[in-house]
């Protein structure tokens, strides 16, 4: 018995549960291998305060599921040393033990995504890249599962690049390519949209050339700042390593040193309410009595965490991230202040777009008077985000600027939208389902630390302070949406009224002429003067 | 009062020598020539539409209400009169569809009268199609487009037949001592139609009657409710026996019917009797009409009424004193409700003691009959014992 215990690596346990990093079937690998490069980049050229332009390019290769997947950033490229690690190691990371937003969070992705290439076609992954300082690098990886060790099969100095800076990342994979929705085309639109500050060149299997998305704005997103963690947010084993591996020499100074929000006056209340005293040793009180402690940390009250650690999109690049990828009418966009869950700050943004049904827009001038316009036609080259008036409304999930694609259903959000009474903001809603309408309802969390379900983040764990934030999200902009489409209702109201005066004035002129004999120009000018005196007295 | 069982040869008057009375076309005293009139309202109503709507103000219209509310019962003329409430329509997003048919409707009346041609109800409907978006989409719209016009006009005496917009429906039949004088709408030759010589048929009142000139030698006018008792005084000559003019009103008389008997007792002075089935519809409403007009066109009353018609019968009373109660029907719910609204609301039941106590009478007994009623006692019952005895109690007929 004993000799067949051995360690597990942990690339081991991936590649026999590679479902639990999103790696389920074909089609899904192929979004996930894209995505982890992508949420990769775009954390690369955010931390270096860069405009990213990204490159993002999948090939057909003879057989028919196998793909060659590119990923390029002029992001601040990668120091030689840490290449093969960064790409050959299963938990390797800058992002895990920082309470920073960040979109990648552990470690797994990009190097997960490696394996998966290595196990399904042999080849391992190959990447070039350079800082602006020193010199391309152009580097061949194959992992070594048992061992969680990268082995390096090709390391090149590469005279010239034509980046100054950047990392390329690119992987031969079993896959499959499809179009519609949860695809990966539907991911680097949502991705447009929750980046307006990145621009992206896709090219997919069967595009004639590569689709740009540009960048609607120049503004780099801020950095959250990096915080330490809250005391609530923080579970017991944590607490014990945390007092285990601590550099302070008494509790007190742990406590102060180590969480945010703490000071001598919290941490005494705290070692008071534990029975303990502020000189203990943290290492002793880790061994003995780091349950009462525990119980004295969640019992004392704390102040919030600060909030500065947190980067939302914005209420501006929300709207232009909508504008740039919808065709809508209206757009109406909330943001509720940071609120806590489990000690972790976080913030909701919601936006909505919502297009009218039929195709004429109603325009009414600064003199009142109403005009008939066709809309323009969406001449987008993917299929637009907003459904039919009849289609259940779509849910854009993101989660610090990355787009949540499958799960909708066991996803926190979908339950917030479909706890919000929508009817009362013109949108129609059967009990216990998701609103009706041409609309897309966006739903942004940044957090320091997302709640996802699974480690494939595929959907939010509905913790009650995330649904309640979201719930009070989409009802602010949902009264703003109300407002737009009874304002709607009342302006093809009175369209409807001045186009029946339209039809029977002439025939007032009419009757006038032909009783009264008067010329053709009296009947016009008086007609004219009526609809005049009509419509000015009818304000809208 | 016992029922007399046997038949009594027949009554016949004394013989007097005629008197021939005359009337020529009606005339309006005071307003002059009516066509003139109604080409002039029709100008005035238009230039005040145009005035007003290139100064840039929006146009109205101003029209007595025909509501029952603004309706009251004149004691001193005999019939209904509008009172002074009025409605202005103002041109707006509710009224302009409106405005633009009455206007359109004007300018057909001001053709018709200057080719003195007409339309009926239902021709004028059919003219609006060919007016677009302006066209009615049912006859029941341009009826009360006219009806709103006819009343505007009726301060200046208008009538819509003045305006030459006819009804469909012809008057009743007339047969007795009466010569029409009409004319040939060609040749305006005048034609003369003897209501005496129509044998086994009847003239029939056409649907404008102001043109025509009147003589008769006879002494009353029988307004008789159904078609079936018109035939039986006919065909056995009551109308020769009597020297009367019968007339068949076919239910409520109809606006060319009344005009007609109103004609023949102002202009020929001849007293008028109503003959009508005696129960709460032939009271309430076939004889109120025709006596006083209806609430609903109060605007038209004063020419479409006869305020000299007196009740002959059948009377709640009569059905007693001729021994009708076996011949009777019990009074409806509906036929109650009538006869206790007409009590309540009705203006000219009010106004008449005499009436009330007939319809309380009715309301006791629970029971209605109708003219044939008298066939009970023989066809010709009605004939030889009925209207002769009535004829002479004509100071106690109802007012």
């Amino acid at each position: 018995m004993g000799k067949a215990q051995r360690e597990i690596s942990i690339s081991e346990f991936f590649a026999k549960n590679r479902h639990l990093l999103g790696f389920d079937n074909k089609q899904k690998a192929l979004l996930t291998t894209i995505k982890e490069a992508v949420d990769n980049s775009l954390d690369a050229c955010e931390e270096a305060g860069i405009l990213p332009d990204l490159v993002v390019e999948i090939h057909q290769l003879e057989q028919d599921d196998r793909f060659r997947v590119v990923v390029q950033d002029n992001g601040p490229g990668i120091v030689r040393a840490q290449i093969p690690n960064i790409f050959g190691k299963l938990l390797y990371g800058s992002k895990f033990h920082s309470r920073r937003q960040s979109r990648g969070q552990q470690g797994i992705g990009i190097s997960a995504a490696g394996l998966y290439g290595q196990m399904t076609t042999g080849k391992g992954p190959h990447i070039i890249s350079k800082t602006i300082r020193g010199k391309a690098h152009h580097f061949a990886i194959q992992m070594d599962s048992t061992k969680n060790k990268p082995l390096i099969t090709k390391d090149d100095e590469l005279a010239e690049w034509h980046l100054k800076q950047g990392t390329r990342f690119e992987i031969e994979i079993e896959a499959s390519y499809k179009r519609g929705l949860r695809s990966v085309d539907d991911y680097i639109k949502q991705t447009a949209v929750s980046n307006p500050h990145a621009s992206v060149t896709y090219l997919a299997p069967g595009m004639e050339e590569a689709r740009l998305y540009e960048r609607a704005s120049d503004v780099v997103p801020e950095r959250g700042e990096e915080i330490k963690p809250h005391p609530y947010g923080v579970e017991l084993g944590e607490l014990m390593k945390m007092l285990r591996n601590t550099n302070s020499r008494w509790l007190s100074g742990f406590l102060q040193e180590e969480f945010c929000r703490v000071g001598p006056k919290v941490a005494k209340t705290i070692i008071a309410a534990a029975g303990l005293t502020e000189r203990s040793y943290p290492s002793r009180i880790a061994r003995e009595e780091a349950d009462s402690l525990y119980r004295a940390i969640q019992a004392a009250k704390i102040s919030a965490p600060p909030t500065t650690c947190l980067s939302p999109i914005g209420e501006e690049r929300i709207l232009d991230g909508l504008q740039k990828e919808t065709d809508a009418d209206f757009y109406a966009i909330a943001t509720r202040p940071p609120s806590v869950y489990r000690g972790n700050p976080f913030q909701i943004e919601v936006g909505i777009a919502w297009a009218k049904p039929g195709n004429d827009l109603l325009d009414v001038d600064t003199s009142g008077r109403i005009t008939k316009k066709k809309k323009k036609k969406n001449t987008a080259d993917t299929e637009n985000l907003l459904g039919n008036a009849d289609e259940a409304v779509r849910v854009l999930r993101f989660a610090n600027r990355v787009p949540l694609l499958s799960q909708q259903s066991s996803c926190g959000f979908t339950k917030a939208v479909i706890n919000t009474a929508w009817k009362n903001y013109g949108l129609s809603q059967s009990r216990g389902a998701m609103p009706v309408g041409s609309a897309v309802i966006l739903i942004h969390m940044a957090s320091v630390w997302v709640p996802f379900t699974s480690e494939a983040k595929e959907a939010i764990a509905p913790y009650n302070e995330i649904l309640k934030e979201v719930k009070l999200a989409l009802q602010e902009a949902g009264r703003k949406l109300g407002q737009h489409i009874r304002k709607g209702k009342r302006v093809a109201q009175e369209f409807e009224k001045r186009s029946y005066i339209e039809s029977y004035l002439p025939h007032v002129g009419i009757g006038l002429q032909e009783i009264l004999g008067i010329t053709d120009v009296q009947r016009e000018d008086v007609v004219e003067t009526l609809r005049d005196s009509m419509e000015t007295k009818r304000k809208i | 009062m016992a029922a007399k069982k046997t038949t009594k040869k027949v009554t016949v008057p004394k013989k007097k020598k005629p008197r021939l009375r005359k009337s020529g076309p009606a005339k309006d005293e005071n307003k002059g020539d009516l066509k003139q009139v109604a080409l002039e309202s029709i100008v005035e109503v238009a230039t005040s539409v145009y005035s007003t709507a290139s100064a840039g103000d929006l146009p109205t219209i101003t029209m007595p209400q025909r509501n029952l509310g603004n309706v009251t019962y004149s004691k001193e003329t005999g019939y209904f009169e509008l009172g002074d409430n009025f409605k202005t329509r103002t041109l707006d997003v509710n009224s302009v569809k409106t405005f633009a048919q009455s206007l359109r409707l004007m300018s057909l009346a001001q053709d018709m009268v200057g080719d003195d041609d007409f339309a009926t109800k239902r021709e004028a409907y059919y003219v609006s199609k060919n007016w677009g978006a302006a066209k009615f989409n049912e006859q029941r719209e341009s009826d009360t487009v006219l009806d709103d016009m006819e009343g505007m006009f009726s301060l200046k005496g208008v009538t819509r037949e003045t305006l030459r917009f006819v009804p469909e429906e012809h008057g009743g039949s007339v047969v007795g001592a009466l010569t029409v004088i009409d004319r040939d709408p060609e040749t305006l030759e005048p034609i003369r139609s003897d209501c005496a010589a129509m044998g086994s048929g009847a003239y029939t009142v056409p649907s404008s009657v102001d043109h025509l000139g009147f003589e008769t030698t006879a002494e009353f006018v029988l307004a008789i409710e159904t078609g079936g008792m018109f035939q039986r005084l006919n065909h056995h000559r009551y109308w020769r026996t009597a020297n009367c003019i019968l007339v068949e009103m076919g239910g409520v008389p109809t606006r060319a019917t009344r005009r007609f008997v109103r004609r023949l007792s102002e202009d020929l002075k001849l007293p008028v009797y109503a003959f009508v089935d005696c129960d709460p519809y032939g009271i309430c409403n076939i004889y109120r009409t025709l006596k006083v007009g209806s609430g609903a066109s109060a605007h038209i009353n004063a020419k479409f009424c006869v305020p000299n018609a007196t009740y002959l019968g059948v009377t709640p009373q009569d059905i007693e004193d001729f021994g009708l109660q076996d011949a009777t029907h019990p009074l409806l719910p509906v036929d109650i409700k009538r006869a206790k609204d007409a009590l309540k609301n009705d203006p000219f039941f009010q106004a008449h003691p005499k009436w009330k106590k007939a319809l309380k009478h009715m309301l006791k007994l629970g029971v209605r009959a109708e003219q044939q009623a008298f066939a009970k006692w023989g066809l010709n019952f009605v004939i030889e014992e009925y209207l002769p005895v009535k004829m002479k109690q004509i100071k106690q007929f109802l007012p």
